[in-house]
C-alpha cells in the first residue's frame, strides 16, 4: 500500500518537474525568439535607412549640380541699331530684319564699352563675353517686334556666354592659376568692370524651358526633348494601352486554356524580360529599313517603346483581372448578363485601377528608356522643337545622355537640370497613377 | 445521342403521372456531371414542382450545389466541367444547342452563398438586370421595378432613403436580400438559392426564410441548404444527395418523418454529415 502511494507521489513529482522543465525551456526559447524578432526588425530598419540615404545622396547630387541651370547670367549692352547695317534698303521686310548683321552691332557695342582693347586676340575674347547667338536672337526679336527702334540706341539684356555664366555662378574658380583656367585674368577684369557698371545680373532661365537643343550651352533648352518625349509617349500610350488591355481581357476571359495559349503566355513573360535594345534593333530592321518610316521620328520611337511596354501592360492587366472576385462574375452571369456584358460592365471597371497602375509603370519605364531609341536615330542633335509625330526629335533621357557627353563645363549643370525635368515628369506620372487609382476605387 | 432518344429513355425509365406533368417546372433525367476525370453527379433524376420550394440537402461535397448550378447552366463557366443527361425547363431541354444561355439565366435567377452585390449603388444593383434585358424602357419603369423588387425582398423600408449608397455598405443579411431583389427584378420563373443563409446570423436567416416562403406564391424556388431545420421550415419538397447520388426525393414531411432510405434516416438524425 505504502509502496503504491510512494510510486504515485514519485510519478506526480516527476510530472511536475517535467512541467517546470518545459516551462523553463519555453522561457528560454521565448527569449531567443524575441531577440530574433528584434534582430529582424533592426535589419529591416537598417535596409530602409540605407536605401533612404542613397536616395538622399542621389537627389542632393542632382539638385546641387542642377539648380544653377535654372538661372542665367545676363549682360546689358547698349547697341546702336544702325539702319544702314540692319536694313540698308529701308524696306522693313521681316525676312531682311531677321537676317540682318546684328553680330556686327553687338561687337561694335562691346568695342565701345571697352575702347582700350586693341589686339585682335583680345577683341575676339571680348566678343566672347556675350552669347553671340543669344544676343543676335534678342536683337532680332526686338527689331522684328518693333521696327521703329531702328536707328536708335537701345539698352538690352543679352545672355552671357557659358564661360562667363560659369564664372559668375562660381563653377569656374578664380583661385585656379590662369593657365589652367578657361577664363583669363583679362576676361575676369572685364566681367568685374561690367558688374561694377551694374550691367550684369542673373535671372530665371526661361530659355531653358522653351528652347530646343543648341551647341551653345547658354542657349540650350530642354523643351525640344520634352516635346519629343510627350509625342513619343503619346504614341506608346495609344498603342500599348488598348492593345495590351484587349490582349489581357482575351487571354484572361475568353481564350481557351490549351497549349497555344500557354505558349503565348510563356512568350509574353519572356518578352517582358527582353533587353530593351533588342526592341530598338527590331525597330531599325523592320520599321526603318523594311517599312521605310522616318528616322529619329517620335512615331517610330513610340511604336518601339509600345512593343517594349506591351508585355508589362498585358501582365499587369491579367493580374488585375484575376484579382476581381469570381463572385462578381457569377452575380452578373446570374442575372443574365452575357459574357461581354459581364466583362465590360463589371470585371473591367473593377480591374481598372490595377490595369492603370501597371500601364503607367510601363509608361514611366518607357519615358526613361534610351537604348532602343539610339538604334532608330533619336540620338541625333536636333535643335528644332518637333511639331508632329514624324518630325525628327529626341527624348529627355537621350538629351541627358547627349549633354553628359558634351565637353563644355556648362553642360554639366544642364545635364543635372534635364534629369530634374525628367524626374518631375516621372513624379507627375506616378501622381497621376495614384490619382486615377483613387478615382476608380472611389466608385466602390 | 439525340434529344428525342434521351427523352424516350427518360420517360420509359421514369413514368410520370399526368398531374405531375402539369405541375413540373424542372425535370432532370440521367444528369451526370464531370469535373475533368472526376464524376461529381451520377444519373440524377429529379422533378421540381411549380410554385413550391424544393430543398436540396446532403453532406458537404455530395453534389447538391453542382446540381443546382446545372439548372441555370452556371457550370458552363467552369472550363473542365461537363454535363450529360437531360434537364427540361417547361419541357424544353436547357442543354439543347439552340437554347440561349443568357435567356435561360434571365428565366432562372440565382442567389449565391456569399452575398455578392455589385460594387455599385443599391439602385444600380437592382436596375442592372432589367436594363440589360430591356425590360424597363424609361426611368419611371426602372424606378417602379426597383421599388417593387425591393418591396418583395422586404428591403424597401430599410433602404428607400439611400438608394444611391453602395450596395456593399449594407449588412450581410441586407446584402443577401438585395441579391434576392436583384434576382426578382428580372422577373424570373425560377429562383435558385445556393445556401443563401450560410453567411448570415440567425435573425437575418429568419428574415430570408420568411421571404422565401412569401416568394413561393410567384416563383418556383430551389434551395441548397446545409441546415436541416431550414429545409424542414421552408420547403415543401426535399431531395437528399449523398456522394453524388440522389438518394431520396419526396415531400419534406415524408423525408423528415418517414424516410425510405437508411442513409437519409442517418443523415437527418445527425448520425453523419
Amino acid at each position: 500500500m505504502s509502496e503504491t502511494i510512494a510510486s504515485d507521489t514519485f510519478a506526480l513529482t516527476d510530472i511536475s518537474t517535467q512541467k517546470e522543465a518545459t516551462a523553463e525551456a519555453v522561457r528560454q526559447s521565448l527569449k531567443k525568439r524575441y531577440s530574433a524578432e528584434r534582430r529582424f526588425r533592426f535589419y529591416g530598419v537598417m535596409a530602409l535607412v540605407f536605401a533612404f540615404l542613397m536616395l538622399v545622396v542621389l537627389f542632393a547630387t542632382i539638385f546641387s549640380n542642377g539648380y544653377s541651370a535654372f538661372v542665367q547670367t545676363m549682360i546689358r549692352i547698349d547697341v546702336k541699331l544702325d539702319a544702314e547695317t540692319i536694313d540698308p534698303k529701308g524696306t522693313r521686310d521681316p525676312a531682311v530684319l531677321l537676317r540682318a548683321g546684328y553680330g556686327l552691332l553687338i561687337k561694335q557695342s562691346l568695342r565701345e564699352t571697352f575702347p582700350e582693347v586693341r589686339s585682335r586676340r583680345d577683341k575676339k575674347k571680348l566678343y566672347g563675353l556675350v552669347s553671340q547667338l543669344g544676343a543676335n536672337d534678342a536683337l532680332s526679336d526686338l527689331v522684328l517686334q518693333n521696327p521703329v527702334v531702328i536707328g536708335k540706341t537701345v539698352s538690352i539684356w543679352v545672355p552671357a556666354s557659358d564661360d562667363v555664366d560659369m564664372l559668375v555662378k562660381g563653377h569656374i574658380s578664380r583661385d585656379v592659376p590662369e593657365k589652367e583656367r578657361r577664363v583669363s585674368n583679362k576676361e575676369i577684369a572685364w566681367i568685374d568692370t561690367i558688374k561694377a557698371q551694374d550691367r550684369l545680373k542673373t535671372q530665371f532661365n526661361t530659355n531653358f524651358f522653351t528652347a530646343g537643343d543648341s551647341r551653345e550651352p547658354e542657349m540650350a533648352g530642354v523643351w525640344g526633348a520634352a516635346m519629343g518625349s510627350l509625342l513619343t509617349l503619346a504614341v506608346t500610350l495609344l498603342l500599348s494601352f488598348p492593345l495590351g488591355v484587349s490582349a489581357a481581357v482575351y487571354l484572361e476571359e475568353s481564350a481557351p486554356k490549351n497549349r497555344w495559349t500557354q505558349i503565348i503566355e510563356v512568350n509574353i513573360n519572356n518578352l517582358a524580360a527582353v533587353p530593351s535594345i533588342v526592341f530598338g534593333l527590331l525597330g531599325l530592321a523592320v520599321l526603318l529599313n523594311f517599312m521605310g518610316m522616318p528616322r529619329s521620328a517620335p512615331v517610330v520611337g513610340g511604336i518601339v517603346l509600345a512593343l517594349m511596354t506591351l508585355p508589362t501592360v498585358i501582365i499587369a492587366g491579367r493580374a488585375a483581372l484575376t484579382s476581381v472576385p469570381p463572385s462578381i462574375r457569377e452575380a452578373a452571369l446570374g442575372v443574365g448578363a452575357s459574357r461581354v456584358q459581364t466583362i465590360f460592365h463589371h470585371v473591367l471597371p473593377l480591374a481598372m485601377p490595377g490595369i492603370l497602375t501597371g500601364s503607367i509603370i510601363g509608361m514611366a519605364r518607357a519615358l526613361g528608356e534610351t537604348a532602343p531609341l539610339l538604334m532608330i536615330g533619336m540620338v541625333a542633335f536636333i535643335a528644332d522643337i518637333p511639331q508632329g509625330f514624324t518630325d525628327p526629335a529626341t527624348v529627355l533621357p537621350v538629351q541627358v545622355y547627349l549633354w553628359a557627353d558634351s565637353p563644355e563645363r556648362a553642360f554639366v549643370e544642364k545635364t543635372s537640370a534635364a534629369i530634374i525635368v525628367l524626374l518631375v515628369f516621372l513624379v507627375t506620372m506616378n501622381a497621376l497613377a495614384v490619382w486615377l487609382r483613387q478615382k476608380f476605387e472611389n466608385r466602390w | 445521342m439525340t434529344m428525342t432518344a434521351t427523352a424516350t429513355v427518360a420517360e420509359t425509365k421514369y413514368p410520370k403521372s399526368d398531374a405531375e406533368d402539369v405541375r413540373t417546372k424542372f425535370s432532370a433525367r440521367d444528369v451526370s456531371v464531370f469535373y475533368g476525370e472526376k464524376q461529381a453527379l451520377f444519373d440524377v433524376a429529379l422533378d421540381v414542382p411549380r410554385h413550391q420550394v424544393t430543398a436540396l440537402i446532403g453532406p458537404s461535397g455530395c453534389g447538391k450545389s453542382t446540381f443546382l448550378r446545372c439548372l441555370n447552366r452556371m457550370n458552363d463557366t467552369i472550363p473542365i466541367c461537363r454535363v450529360t443527361g437531360d434537364i427540361r425547363l417547361d419541357d424544353n431541354n436547357i442543354y439543347a444547342p439552340d437554347i440561349d444561355v443568357v435567356y435561360l439565366r434571365a428565366r432562372v435567377g440565382m442567389v449565391f452563398q456569399k452575398p455578392n452585390p455589385f460594387p455599385k449603388s443599391i439602385f444600380e444593383n437592382i436596375a442592372y438586370g432589367p436594363r440589360i434585358h430591356g425590360i424597363a424602357t424609361d426611368k419611371n419603369d426602372l424606378d417602379k421595378i426597383v421599388q417593387t423588387s425591393l418591396e418583395k425582398a422586404g428591403l424597401w423600408n430599410e433602404v428607400k432613403d439611400r438608394l444611391g449608397e453602395p450596395g456593399t455598405g449594407l449588412s450581410g443579411g441586407q446584402q443577401q436580400r438585395l441579391c434576392i431583389a436583384r434576382a426578382i427584378a428580372v422577373q424570373p420563373e425560377v429562383i435558385l438559392m445556393d445556401e443563401p443563409c450560410s453567411a448570415l446570423d440567425p435573425i437575418a436567416t429568419a428574415k430570408i426564410e420568411e421571404l422565401i416562403d412569401e416568394l413561393r406564391s410567384n416563383y418556383t424556388i430551389v434551395i441548397v441548404t446545409h441546415n436541416m431545420q431550414q429545409a424542414a421550415r421552408v420547403s415543401q419538397q426535399t431531395a437528399f444527395f449523398h456522394l453524388g447520388y440522389l438518394v431520396e426525393h419526396s415531400t419534406t414531411e415524408q423525408i423528415f418523418t418517414n424516410p425510405d432510405d437508411q442513409r437519409t434516416q442517418d443523415y437527418i438524425t445527425g448520425r453523419f454529415g
